[in-house]
């Protein structure tokens, strides 16, 4: 391009230009303050569900805990470290799992209902560990402690290969992979039914209690699983950031922008297939949050991917951790499964944000 | 000064044949290109064609483009409701295929793109709350911003006011002279057409059935041929030409 090309029009765009440029960093500074307070909110939350539990501990005693374990007593430490760390960790990790997975469905799909759970990888995950509680079914050799979990996983995998085997061949749209989504979704569901309907008495409420989803079967082990999967996926969809933010304007858009949409599509579908299957593996079928962990991300920091991703995966992380705590607290002296927690408590909520939220959110 | 030239290009849509063998000669910077023709002509198959979105037989040579990415295309879709303001919009356009970090430059390029739009007052609108034309106009800066030295726009005008259609196409007839920039694009307006572009191709049937100056393509016989329209071209007071249709035949 000469070098005077701009010469023109610079001095002209000097003087509203600056406008556009001062609006447009002010947003980026409220959106970095969003994220900020999504942080802080998430430790605060991550202390209290610490706290709780049948030995009750101070505030200060957790973040003493957390930052000069040296200081607190040895009963103290091990409960907060050993037993319930996990349990907090993974909840914020499974969260940020299962809200990253869901955001990017929907927006590779351009769907707003997307999510591990309407694309029936959660449902597979549930007929994976079905099989294993309900008839020792195991598909993969494993350690006891990880038959469930690893059938889970492949179950839920094998479904997210299917949908993008069949999304590879020609002239399928978005629309027939959402709707394959579904009909994986109630394929399993009658295969759940029938498991239920052959299977004992005391394997059907094994598998009742796996599809409410729990974190209390949270392990050190377990969680580094989760959590190396989680920081493996996270900087390769980032790294996609720009594109996928421009697939949110529609394939042709998108292609006009140098975007490939399908090859981008199929491999995003991958990475967060994995995300999903990990984290419905451990903890069981927790639904909403890869719903509504992104919907509420998009409220606040618009479709940015800079900023989506990460504030869906603090969404997430923050509404399963309160989750954690209201499990705790709701009935004294009882750990109610938290996937009951987080869609009683969470969609009224949710429904509230979006109802009050005058501007279009999809 | 980018030269673009098609070489036998062709096109299918599984085995129905869209683009058969076009063939121009050098088409240089610095000039506005029409690309005319009735629905379904191929129009919109050619400059997918030419972006690369499709393949086919024929070539594209593109000689003397001096950036990496130097074609921008403007399709008619001008994009779904994300939740994103203009401002991030045409930013996101000039990002693609480069860092997550924003640059100084980078916003400056979205102002100026903006401004020579005259859009820059719509920056902080969500591209949700935009009217058609708006979002016409819009894309048209996703484009722009990419700082192409070829621009493909597939009918950029179809859904402006006469104001905004006027407006755009002198905006890209100076850019194109200035920047020494090749602009095609599609259009329906003949009248248009004969005001603002240097030159015209004429397709039918996906095949080019003439190309060279706008003036001398763009005759009552071709009007006759190709849109199956009768009509006259007569010189204004001005002495420009002003196309005059009758009647459909």
């Amino acid at each position: 391009m000469p070098a005077g090309t701009n010469a023109s029009t610079a001095p002209r765009a000097d003087s509203a230009a600056g406008a556009g440029r001062d609006a447009y960093r002010a947003l980026v500074v409220r959106r970095q303050l969003i994220l900020a307070a999504l942080s802080l909110a998430l430790f605060a939350s991550l202390c209290v569900d610490l706290a709780l539990g049948p030995a009750r501990f101070g505030l200060g005693e957790v973040i003493a805990a957390l930052f000069t374990p040296d200081d607190v007593s040895q009963q103290a430490r091990v409960i907060l470290w050993e037993i319930r760390m996990p349990v907090a960790l993974m909840a914020l990790t499974v969260g940020a799992s299962l809200s990253v997975a869901g955001a990017q469905m929907q927006t590779i799909l351009s769907n707003p209902l997307a999510s591990p759970f309407t694309l029936g990888i959660s449902a597979g995950a549930s007929f994976g560990a079905a099989l294993a509680l309900a008839f020792g079914v195991v598909l993969v050799p494993a350690a006891v402690d990880y038959m469930v979990p690893i059938n889970a996983f492949v179950m839920a995998m094998l479904t997210a290969f299917a949908i993008h085997a069949l999304s590879m061949r020609r002239g399928v749209t978005i629309e027939t992979i959402v709707l394959l989504g579904i009909a994986m979704v109630f394929i399993f569901n009658a295969l759940m039914a029938l498991i239920q309907f052959f299977a004992s008495q005391q394997a059907v409420s094994a598998v009742v209690f796996w599809t409410m989803g729990s974190l209390t079967k949270a392990t050190w082990p377990k969680l580094w699983i989760a959590l190396g999967v989680l920081a493996v996926v996270m900087p390769l969809l980032a790294r996609h950031g720009w594109a996928l933010t421009a697939m949110r304007l529609g394939d042709a858009k998108a292609e006009s922008l140098g975007v490939r949409p399908r090859a981008l599509r199929l491999e995003v579908l991958v990475l967060v297939s994995l995300l999903a299957a990990i984290a419905v593996a451990f903890v069981g079928t927790i639904g909403f949050i890869g719903l509504v962990g992104p919907h509420i991300a998009r409220l606040l920091l618009g479709e940015d991917q800079r900023f989506f991703l990460p504030g869906a995966a603090l969404c997430g992380a923050l509404i399963l951790s309160i989750g954690s705590v209201l499990s705790k607290v709701l009935i004294p002296g009882t750990v109610i499964p938290i996937g009951i927690i987080t869609s009683l408590v969470g969609i009224p909520f949710f429904l509230f944000l979006v109802l009050s939220n005058k501007k279009a959110s999809w | 000064m980018v030269t673009l030239t098609l070489d036998g290009l062709s096109a299918r849509y599984g085995r129905r044949r869209i683009l058969s063998e076009v063939t121009t000669p050098p088409l240089a910077g610095g000039q506005v290109v029409a690309v005319l023709g009735p629905n379904a002509a191929g129009k919109s198959t050619l400059f997918r064609r030419i972006f690369g979105l499709l393949d086919g037989g024929g070539t594209v040579r593109l000689e003397g483009a001096a950036s990496e990415r130097p074609v921008a295309y403007m399709p008619q879709d001008t994009g779904a409701n994300a939740v994103l303001t203009v401002y991030e919009s045409v930013l996101l356009a000039r990002m693609q295929g480069r860092r997550l970090n924003v640059q100084r430059e980078d916003l400056a390029e979205v102002d100026r793109a903006l401004e020579a739009l005259g859009i820059a007052a719509l920056g902080e609108r969500d591209i949700g709350d935009l009217s058609g034309g708006q979002r016409q106009m819009v894309s048209a800066a996703q484009a722009l911003v990419q700082n192409p030295e070829v621009l493909l726009l597939d009918e950029p005008t179809s859904a402006l006011d006469l104001h905004r259609q006027i407006q755009l196409l002198s905006i890209l007839r100076r850019l194109a002279k200035e920047r020494g920039m090749l602009v095609i694009a599609a259009l329906h307006d003949l009248g248009h057409a004969l005001r603002f572009t240097d030159q015209a191709l004429v397709l039918r049937h996906g095949e080019l059935i003439a190309c060279g100056p706008t003036e001398e393509v763009v005759t009552p016989e071709l009007l006759h041929r190709v849109y199956r329209v009768t009509a006259r071209i007569e010189r204004c007071s001005r002495g420009r030409p002003q196309l005059i249709v009758e009647e459909a035949v």
